[in-house]
């Protein structure tokens, strides 16, 4: 037994399937930063630190006319998120039934799932974790409200892009409200304005909840690197005679390494 | 010639993905070269010719060692799969379905006795699902 302690949950194996089925489900649409940065991982849950590289001076070190330098490390931080599920609705999976109410679950993944895209995005400071539109030396552009608009922008962070010597295939993701702009959008003659900006790009559109307006990005790899130590699992916390309780955990830290890969445009 | 290794659009995979792809594609053509070799040796009589050839051969091991530890390093369940599977004597199908199994958490799926850091996961990784 690892230190999920699934084994303790009073949760059959098809419950566990159910369980680990819709959590996957759920999550897989909204992990819209893992999708467009470099994964390193998963190293596992005992993996504790990304190696930087660098180091800093200490001022004092055990033994006069020694030096002493300290390795810089990045720290892995942790994501929890709980849920619930009703052992009678589990139950009543094992007998069949297909409408099972996980309703605890799909919001627990969809937190999690944000709390990614916001940390790689926006940063999370207590974590150290510089996010991409804070760590990008190009300001910001605006995008504006008004969707025809976008191919300007989009086009102008690409050239930005260029301009830095950071070749492509590039990649967008956009926040909820921007991503519904471009997918109910026809320019004029008919042409869908995804598929404009797909090509202005040269590569995907992820809708991407958390997200403040949108990032091009370039996806040449080696610029962003979300470094996973153990990837999204399903733990148990205890349950009682109603339900159990149980929560969707990983561990990551994220690093910007060419921060100049990326251009924020505003909402 | 030059992008068969993909299989999705390649604008459409990551960075990652792709190099992944790449070392997939060359593993196979150093198994084949491997291939081609041996049946090249079973065959060719000059005592010369065979010793470049073997040679040759062995580059091939090395490259498609290579090529496969990269692939394990980079994919976690495949490589607690073949820890079960590669340099153990007796049955190869029997230590295969163990490994799956004990790899996959199949023979425990609550999570007892599995290995500790894939018993559990989602199995998301880097590919949480394609980008449109």
């Amino acid at each position: 037994m690892n230190h999920l302690l699934r084994s303790h949950a009073p949760i059959t194996d098809s419950g566990w399937d159910l369980l680990d089925g819709e959590a996957k489900q759920r999550l897989a649409p909204a992990l819209a930063a893992r999708r467009l940065v470099d994964f390193a991982g998963p190293h596992g849950w005992e993996h504790s630190a990304m190696n930087l590289g660098r180091t800093e001076p200490l001022a004092t070190s055990p033994q006069e006319g020694v030096s002493a330098l300290r390795r810089r490390v990045l720290s892995l931080a942790e994501l929890r998120a709980d849920f619930t599920v009703s052992l009678a609705e589990l139950a009543d999976q094992d007998r069949g039934a297909q409408d099972v109410d996980l309703a605890s679950l799909d919001e627990a993944a969809h937190r999690i799932a944000v709390a990614e895209n916001v940390a790689v995005f926006h940063g999370w400071s207590d974590a150290d974790i510089v996010g991409i539109v804070d760590a990008t030396p190009h300001d910001a552009k605006p995008l504006g409200e008004d969707p025809e608009l976008y191919p300007r922008a989009v086009a102008g962070a690409v050239e930005l892009l260029l301009c830095s010597g950071i070749g492509g295939p590039y990649a967008m993701a956009l926040g909820r409200e921007q991503y519904r702009r471009v997918v109910e959008t026809a320019e004029h003659g008919g042409h869908l304005l995804l598929d404009h900006l797909r090509k202005i790009l040269d590569g995907p559109i992820v809708w991407a909840p958390g997200v403040k307006g949108a990032v091009v990005l370039s996806r040449r790899g080696g610029d962003f690197i979300f470094d996973c130590g153990q990837d999204l699992s399903i733990g148990y916390r205890r349950h009682d005679e109603q339900d159990v309780h149980l929560y969707i955990e990983e561990s990551f830290s994220f690093l910007a390494a060419t921060p100049e890969a990326a251009v924020a445009l505003t909402a | 010639m030059g992008f068969d290794q993909y299989h999705e659009p390649p604008q459409e995979l990551s960075a990652p993905t792709r190099t992944f792809a790449r070392m997939c594609a060359s593993l196979t053509e150093e198994a084949e070269a491997i291939g081609w070799y041996e049946q090249r040796l079973a065959v060719e009589s000059d005592a010369e010719a065979l010793a470049i050839m073997r040679d040759a051969q062995g580059e091939e091991f090395k490259h498609f060692s290579m090529d496969l530890e990269f692939l394990l390093r980079r994919t976690p369940l495949w490589r607690e799969i073949a820890r079960g599977i590669l340099f153990q004597s007796g049955d190869i199908v029997e230590h295969g379905e163990e490994s799956e199994a004990r790899a996959t958490g199949e023979q425990d799926a609550d999570g007892s006795g599995g290995d500790g850091d894939l018993v559990g996961s989602l199995g998301i990784g880097r590919d949480a699902g394609s980008v449109r």
